[in-house]
C-alpha cells in the first residue's frame, strides 16, 4: 500500500475546478456533467445528436495531463496497484454499475448532490459505501 | 464553436481531477480505506473535492438555470425522475465494488488514459464495455417493464 499526504488546499481548489466544469456544461448545453452518461453516450445507439460534443468533452479530459506535462514538464503521481486481471473486473463492474445506476461520482456526487436530489444522495452514499467496503476486505480481510 | 468549449470545459474537469488529486487511484483508494483512520493512512482529501465541486455547482447551477436557455442548446435537460427504484441502489453498489477495487471511477479513469499507462488503457476497454452491456440489458423487453421513463442515463 502506497502512502498518501492530505492535501486539502489543492484538493478544494481542484474539486471547485470540477464543479466550475460542471456549471459550464450547464450554462453551454444545458446538460449535467456526468462523465458516466457522457462515455456511455459515445456508443450506439445515439439517442440526439450531441456525439461530436460529448467527444470533444471526452477528449478534453485525456488531455489534461498531456498539458500540465507541457506547462510543468512533470505529472503529479499516479500508482494504479491494481493487476491486469483486477483492472478488468474493476473496469467492466465500474462501467456496468455507474449505468445500471444512472450516474457516477460525478453525475450523481457532483451534479446531483447540488440539485438536492434524493435519487442522488441515495446513489452517493451507495457507492460511498460499497467503495469502502471493498477497499477493507481487500486491505483487511486476508 | 459549441465543439470547442466542450472541449475547453473538459480539459478544466480534467485539470480539476489531476490537481485534486482524483487522478491517482492510490489516493482514493486511501480514502475509502477507512481502517486507516486508526491505523494514521487515511487520506481524507477526497472529501475536500467533493466539497468544492459540490459548493461550486449548489452556487453555480442556481444561477444558470435562472437563464431562458443554455448558450447552445435550445433547453436545460434536466433529469426528472424522483421514483426510488432497485436500480438506483443496485447501480451504485457495483459500481462502488468497482471504485473500491482499482481505484478509478469513469472521469479519473479517462483523464488517466493521458498519463500514458497501459494499466488506464486496460480499465478503460473494460469499463466502457460495461457501459454498453448496461445499456443492452436495460432496453431489453424484459428490464424496461420496470422502468418509465426508459433511458437508463438519466440521473
Amino acid at each position: 500500500m502506497v502512502t498518501t499526504s492530505f492535501t486539502p488546499i489543492a484538493s478544494l481548489a481542484g474539486g471547485a475546478m470540477i464543479g466550475l466544469a460542471a456549471v459550464l456544461l450547464m450554462w453551454a448545453t444545458g446538460r449535467i456533467a456526468g462523465v458516466s452518461g457522457i462515455a456511455a453516450r459515445l456508443f450506439p445507439p445515439y439517442e440526439d445528436r450531441e456525439l461530436a460534443g460529448r467527444l470533444a468533452f471526452v477528449a478534453g479530459l485525456i488531455v489534461a495531463p498531456v498539458l500540465v506535462r507541457l506547462v510543468t514538464g512533470d505529472l503529479p503521481a499516479q500508482t494504479i496497484a491494481a493487476g491486469p486481471a483486477l483492472l478488468i473486473v474493476g473496469g467492466l463492474l465500474t462501467g456496468f454499475g455507474s449505468v445500471w445506476g444512472s450516474g457516477c461520482t460525478s453525475g450523481h456526487g457532483v451534479c446531483g448532490l447540488s440539485r438536492l436530489s434524493v435519487r442522488s444522495l441515495i446513489a452517493t452514499i451507495t457507492f460511498m459505501a460499497a467503495g469502502m467496503a471493498t477497499v477493507f476486505v481487500m486491505r483487511h480481510w486476508s | 464553436m459549441a465543439i470547442l468549449v466542450q472541449f475547453a470545459i473538459g480539459l478544466i474537469f480534467g485539470l480539476g481531477l489531476i490537481i485534486s488529486g482524483m487522478s491517482d487511484p492510490a489516493k482514493v483508494l486511501n480514502f475509502l480505506d477507512v481502517a486507516g483512520i486508526q491505523a494514521g493512512t487515511w487520506d481524507a482529501s477526497l472529501a475536500f473535492v467533493m466539497a468544492g465541486a459540490v459548493a461550486v455547482t449548489f452556487v453555480g447551477f442556481s444561477r444558470v438555470l435562472k437563464l431562458p436557455r443554455p448558450f447552445f442548446a435550445d433547453r436545460f435537460y434536466l433529469p426528472t425522475r424522483r421514483d426510488i427504484d432497485p436500480r438506483i441502489v443496485a447501480g451504485p453498489a457495483i459500481f462502488g465494488v468497482g471504485w473500491g477495487l482499482v481505484g478509478f471511477c469513469p472521469g479519473p479513469a479517462l483523464t488517466a488514459l493521458g498519463f500514458g499507462s497501459l494499466s488506464a488503457v486496460i480499465f478503460v476497454v473494460a469499463m466502457c464495455a460495461g457501459m454498453v452491456l448496461a445499456r443492452f440489458i436495460a432496453q431489453l423487453p424484459s428490464s424496461t417493464r420496470y422502468v418509465t421513463p426508459a433511458d437508463p442515463l438519466e440521473t
